[in-house]
């Protein structure tokens, strides 16, 4: 699990479109299990985008279409499936990601923040990708939802087996869920595991891990460390 | 992906090989469709040659199992069973059992022709309720502002502009073509006749009098009614009109009543424009068609309108600027939750807008019938 963390402006939003293939980088190259994304076609891109999946920050979640139907749109794009199998899987993933089944049926707009967020999760999971993008997963919740995402997004990688890159802002979800973390200073990625990168000397990351804000959150993080994270328990 | 079987004493032995994604879904599904459990007691599966297993493969696995366990035989796996198995077990476990009783819940009968047709009144019914609610919502507004700055005359300006100015060139070209196909067209008939004089007349009157505003009030339809309806059901979309009212700002002085405004100073001028290059239009076609001298044209088209000509045609574009922009701001307003309703909302904005003008211009027509003018 790998956090990307930087002020704002400073170019988050654009690794991750760049990472995504939605915008060219100017210099540099983006690979993906060793493909170079940056050079290939739409066509060639196709199969490697099917490795995996993107909540955005806030759902992008189809509003015409059904939470269903919006976990289904990928896997009729890529596979041909019977309808009754698409549901069935598609269902299966928007229970795995903690939401109650009757809001398969419901509409992005009939949904709470959390529960967006979840399903854009579910949707992003449509082609057991191997690698997860989260945007700004846990902004806009409350402490109490923003525990159970984290709690969800670590029974995810636990069970899934996933890698996931995670862009945010929540202390207490990095020191929560990331192994890693990359913080974007002067326009360069400093990237260190979570204790080693507590210790950089660079001021501003100084000032982002070990500022007012941010020693309430180390503190939670340590005291829970023994029970909280290795729990891991259903998000739900 | 493969699925081998073999029988041994006990029962079926199955061994899965190769990858198990949701690429492989329908084949696994149909292989595994096609083992023959008849009679078999034990079944024995080994997942070591898998390469990798997804849920969705997992899931097709699942199904199997089941399957083999409904039709009485016990089901083994060669090792731990895949991890994937109980991962699906536990998130499906709640909704599987409570899923047997919801389906009783029996869809509603189909309903006949005569409830659609009942529906379909009440809901038009309520339609026609609710806009005039706008209409007079949106007048009390206007009507209640003391002053002019509660008119926001900036705004009001701003859509003057986007609506009127902007639109000129495509009324005045749309003006123009109108008026040479009825000169050339009507040229040809009354030539027969020797009374060529009478396109001026025909042309005059039915520019000033309809094709002016009602061609500058279709296409402004067009063009104004979906950027009204689009514009406010963005901002209906993005929560922009929740937060004005929340701010305590009405959303009807600051986004309906400008834009009304603006449309109803707009489209009259608009249609002063047309009706002019309209006559231009005449006037050149009859120079060169007709071979009319341009003093002749300008005289004929003097004697054959009265006091009223142009009045009765531009009374008519504060009310159809009026029908227009209310129903391009009374869909907008009415958006709610999807893009798809944001499309739709703007598609009937446009067309009841058009028909709303004609309408009207044929309540125009009889009403001047009647009036004798």
């Amino acid at each position: 699990m790998f956090g990307i963390v930087g002020g704002s402006g400073s170019g988050k939003s654009v690794l991750l479109r760049s990472i995504l293939g939605l915008q060219h980088p100017e210099a540099g190259t983006v690979r993906i299990e060793g493909h170079d994304i940056t050079r290939m076609t739409e066509a060639q891109l196709r199969p490697i985008k099917a490795r995996y999946g993107v909540a955005f920050q806030s759902g992008a979640l189809y509003s015409g279409l059904t939470v269903l139907q919006n976990v289904q749109l990928p896997m009729m794009e890529y596979f041909e499936l019977e309808s009754a199998v698409r549901d069935k899987l598609a269902l299966l993933k928007i229970l795995l990601v903690g939401l109650p089944a009757d809001a398969a049926g419901k509409y992005p707009a009939e949904l709470s923040g959390g529960m967006v967020k979840r399903a854009a999760i579910a949707r992003a999971l449509a082609l057991d990708p191997a690698l997860l993008f989260l945007d700004e997963p846990t902004s806009g919740l409350d402490p109490v939802s923003a525990t159970a995402f984290d709690d969800l997004v670590l029974f995810l990688q636990k069970e899934l087996k996933l890698t996931i890159v995670m862009i945010t802002h929540d202390l207490d979800s990095i020191f929560r869920t990331c192994n890693r973390v990359g913080v974007i200073v002067n326009r360069r990625m400093e990237s260190d595991t979570v204790e080693r990168i507590l210790d950089h000397p660079n001021p501003w990351i100084q000032e982002y891990f070990h500022g007012e804000r941010a020693r309430g959150a180390r503190l939670a993080a340590r005291a829970g460390n023994g029970g909280g994270a290795a729990g891991g328990g259903h998000g739900a | 992906m493969s699925v081998e079987v073999s029988r041994t004493a006990a029962g079926l032995q199955l061994e899965l090989t190769g990858q198990w994604g949701l690429r492989e879904v329908e084949a696994a599904r149909a292989q595994l469709a096609a083992v023959d459990l008849g009679g078999v007691r034990e079944v024995e599966v080994s997942t070591r040659g898998v390469e990798s297993l997804d849920l969705s493969g997992a899931w097709v696995l699942r199904e199997f199992v089941q399957r083999a366990r409904a039709a009485g035989a016990g089901v083994s796996f060669q090792g731990a069973p895949p991890d994937q198995l109980r991962l699906i077990g536990e998130t499906l476990k709640e909704p599987e059992a409570g899923a047997a009783a919801t389906p009783s819940a029996a869809p509603p009968a189909e309903p006949g022709l005569l409830y659609d047709i009942g529906r379909y009144a009440v809901h038009a019914w309520h339609d026609a309720r609710a806009s005039f609610a706008f209409l007079g919502r949106t007048l009390v507004t206007l009507l209640a502002s003391r002053s002019l700055r509660r008119l926001r005359p900036i705004s009001v300006a701003r859509h003057v502009y986007d609506t009127g100015i902007t639109a000129i060139p495509i009324t005045a070209l749309i003006a123009f073509l109108v008026t040479v196909i009825i000169a050339y067209l009507s040229a040809q008939q009354l030539r027969g006749l020797g009374v060529d004089i009478y396109v001026v007349d025909l042309v005059t009157i039915g520019v000033l009098r309809e094709l002016g505003v009602l061609l500058t009030s279709i296409i402004t339809a067009g063009r104004s009614a979906s950027s009204y309806a689009a514009e406010l059901g963005s901002m209906q979309l993005n929560e922009e009109v929740d937060a004005l009212i929340a701010t305590g700002v009405d959303p009807f002085e600051v986004l309906v009543v400008p834009r009304v405004l603006g449309f109803v100073i707009a489209l009259p001028l608009l249609t002063v424009i047309a009706d002019l290059v309209g006559l231009t239009g005449g006037a050149l076609l009859c120079r060169y068609l007709l071979d009319m001298p341009l003093t002749q044209y300008v005289n004929r088209v003097d004697e054959s309108i009265s006091s009223t000509t142009f009045w009765v045609g531009i009374v008519k574009a504060p009310v159809f600027a009026l029908l227009i922009a209310l129903a391009g701001c009374y869909r907008g307003m009415q958006v709610r939750g999807s893009a798809r309703e944001l499309g739709h909302k703007v598609t009937v904005a446009v067309v009841q807008a058009i028909f709303l003008v004609i309408l009207a211009d044929a309540l125009f027509a009889i009403v001047f019938m009647k009036l004798d003018i």
